[in-house]
């Protein structure tokens, strides 16, 4: 490999990615692809979506180091990303904002967007109320129960809500009933896609709205001494770990870590460590890694976080496994709780229970590492829409008194 | 020419559009829906598109997706789609097989042309891949000389119009509507304005699916297009159904109708 990696521009990542659609979206695809390669060196473009990063979503968001969390990471030196003090709590404001001005640049009036545990639909909601635009999410049933409180507020930011009662009821049949909205409605409707998956241009377009993470990390982390020895992130789709890498990934000494949901264990059949457990195939529109059968049929997959309870994962993450630059580590449900605990008491910051899976990688990896080890995490969400279900875990809602 | 090339000319030449009829493998169950599919050709279906279940099929309506979800769970396997398309050449249509792109992947490429070809199958229908996508199984089907057949939609520009024209072989699918299988009251002039679009794109047999339920719509159809497909009203005609026998009765009357239908547009 020569040359760099950062910002591949698609639509293959390696033997990953393309575009395996019905012909219908085809037209449309094209035409986002058009739009997105103008818009990102069109100065009013680049400039309102900075604008509004700064003084919208808030950015840039700060580092925190975390010193009594770090105690039981081996005592290596840990920072956060803080992701989760954007606007709408996660890093899913960053995409949507862009996606949101592209609907409006190719003149379409009506936005759909998947959602998992519900952050991505928040997110498309604010941007497609602060831009005015028609606004649908689909939400698989199951997670509208798991994520009550994040329908709500999708409902209060003006959008509708449709839970999707077929198949596992997840944020897969999320997606499969939104290509179906896009297919009938593709003239009037743009699909904001929640990650960096699915047919081109979605994985490295999302990629290129995420990508600031890095960005500013890469030079926050500089200023506060140096690279760190690993990036980590929690990986569902992927799109807050490819944009938690991509600046890196040109920094050879730098080790890019995803974390997939590991659900009951991997030896079980109920996770979503898609890299870990599953092999190459077609999914929602893209050549990458999934859970499936011998023939091909999609296995349900199982987390306790409804954000990373995905069958697939985006394309590049695909490829940077299979090229060695990133590794990606399984972390089952009671990893992810213990970490989600520990960073609440030692250092008050509630994380949502997705990206508990990247803290959990980062007490393991400084564990090994020891303490000369500087260790970077997103911080990709916060924890509040997952109160109830973390206080559940811990018996420690009235009446549950352990 | 192609076996599916060969149908049409015969077809045409009876003054009339061709008859094409869908279903899922295994709904309700494998042995009741190989036995629809064989009433249908006894009931004037001319080509039976045999449809392998997957457990995400992005480009259905809700009766054929609960009507797949219910054959895998009930453990339907590819095996039983080769076993259909025997069952249907043996009737004496020709059997096509429309799938999704992923079940055909990891059977591979190369042994799911070939035994689709050796079971009799004319050709493969596929819903979720396009020929610039789909080079590796055009060429795989070429090997076995089985017809490929893709869609195009409202939304197809004109260059991709041609793309698709130039990697049909044996008809060009046309869904005349935006938006998934089921069924619609009208089916619109669009049907007549995409057809038309790729004849001109170079497409020799063009047939028309998505929408269609009714006698009138075939006969509609039939008077512009190669081809008539019909689908959900079938599905649903065996699925509403309260046992197998009655739910093959019920597609062999609306089978019956569609035939006539196909035979009324010209």
């Amino acid at each position: 490999m020569t040359g760099s990696l950062q910002q591949a521009p698609g639509p293959f990542f390696g033997d990953f990615g393309g575009r395996f659609v019905p012909e219908a979206l085809m037209a449309a695809l094209d035409e986002l692809t058009d739009a997105y390669d103008k818009a990102r060196i069109d100065p009013p473009f680049t400039q309102e979506l900075d604008r509004l990063a700064r003084e919208y979503t808030g950015r840039p968001s700060i580092v925190t180091e975390v010193p009594r969390f770090a105690r039981h990471a081996g005592g290596a030196t840990v920072y956060l990303k803080r992701e989760d003090l954007n606007h709408t709590g996660s890093h899913k404001i960053n995409n949507v904002l862009g996606q949101a001005l592209l609907t409006k640049r190719i003149g379409k009036s009506r936005v759909i967007a998947e959602t998992g545990a519900g952050q991505h639909g928040v997110a498309t909601a604010t941007a497609a109320a602060l831009m005015d635009l028609e606004c649908v999410i689909y939400m698989g049933e199951e997670d509208t129960e798991r994520q009550a409180l994040n329908v709500a507020r999708m409902r209060l930011l003006g959008a509708e809500v449709v839970p999707v009662t077929t198949g596992t009821r997840t944020l897969r049949d999320a997606i499969n009933e939104a290509f179906r909205d896009w297919v009938a409605n593709v003239e009037t409707t743009n699909y904001v896609f929640g990650t960096a998956a699915g047919p081109h241009p979605f994985p490295a377009m999302v990629r290129d709205f995420q990508r600031i993470i890095s960005v500013e990390a890469r030079a926050q982390m500089l200023a506060l001494g140096g690279l760190p020895d690993a990036v980590l992130a929690c990986v569902g789709g992927g799109s807050n770990a490819i944009g938690s890498f991509d600046a890196f990934l040109d920094d050879d000494g730098v080790r890019l870590i995803g974390c997939e949901a590991a659900g009951d264990g991997v030896e079980t059949d109920r996770h979503a460590a898609t890299l870990t457990g599953g092999r190459a195939g077609v999914l929602h529109g893209s050549r990458s890694y999934i859970l499936q059968d011998a023939e091909g049929q999609t296995l349900p997959s199982h987390s306790i976080s409804a954000g990373l309870d995905y069958p697939g994962v985006g394309p590049q993450h695909s490829w940077l496994a299979e090229i060695g630059r990133a590794e990606y580590w399984p972390v089952t449900d009671a990893e992810a709780m213990e970490a989600f605990r520990l960073l609440s008491r030692t250092e008050g910051i509630l994380p949502a229970i997705e990206t508990a899976h990247a803290l959990a990688g980062a007490l393991r990896l400084g564990q090994e590492l020891g303490p000369d080890a500087t260790i970077l995490v997103t911080l990709s969400g916060r924890g509040d829409k997952d109160v109830e279900q973390a206080a559940r875990w811990f018996d420690m809602l009235p009446g549950q008194d352990a | 020419m192609s076996a599916l090339s060969d149908r049409f000319d015969a077809i045409e030449a009876e003054g009339r559009a061709a008859l094409v009829c869908y279903l899922p493998v295994g709904f309700p169950d494998v042995e009741t829906s190989i036995r629809a599919m064989q009433a249908m050709v006894e009931a004037g279906a001319d080509i039976v598109e045999i449809g392998p279940p997957y457990s995400d099929p992005v480009l259905d309506g809700p009766v054929i997706q609960l009507a797949v979800a219910q054959a895998l769970e009930r453990g339907v396997r590819m095996a039983d789609t080769f076993a259909a398309v025997r069952a249907v050449r043996e009737a004496g249509a020709e059997p096509v097989v429309m799938s999704y792109f992923n079940p055909m992947l990891q059977h591979g490429l190369d042994a799911f042309a070939r035994d689709v070809q050796q079971a009799g199958g004319s050709g493969v229908i596929t819903p979720d891949l396009t020929p610039d996508a789909g080079a590796d199984w055009v060429d795989a089907a070429r090997a076995v000389d089985l017809d490929t057949i893709f869609l195009v939609a409202p939304s197809t520009t004109r260059e991709r119009m041609h793309l698709t024209a130039e990697a049909s072989r044996g008809f060009v699918y046309a869904t005349p509507l935006m938006g998934v299988t089921g069924e619609r009251a009208q089916v619109g002039d669009a049907a007549e304005r995409v057809v038309a679009e790729v004849r001109e794109a170079g497409a020799e047999r063009v047939c028309v699916g998505v929408g269609v339920s009714t006698r009138e719509h075939a006969a509609q159809i039939a008077r512009f297009a190669d081809g008539v497909i019909v689908g959900t009203a079938l599905v649903r005609a065996l699925g509403e159904a309260p046992d197998p026998e009655s739910g093959i009765a019920a597609v062999r009357e609306r089978v019956t109708q569609l035939a006539a239908g196909v035979r009324e547009g010209r």
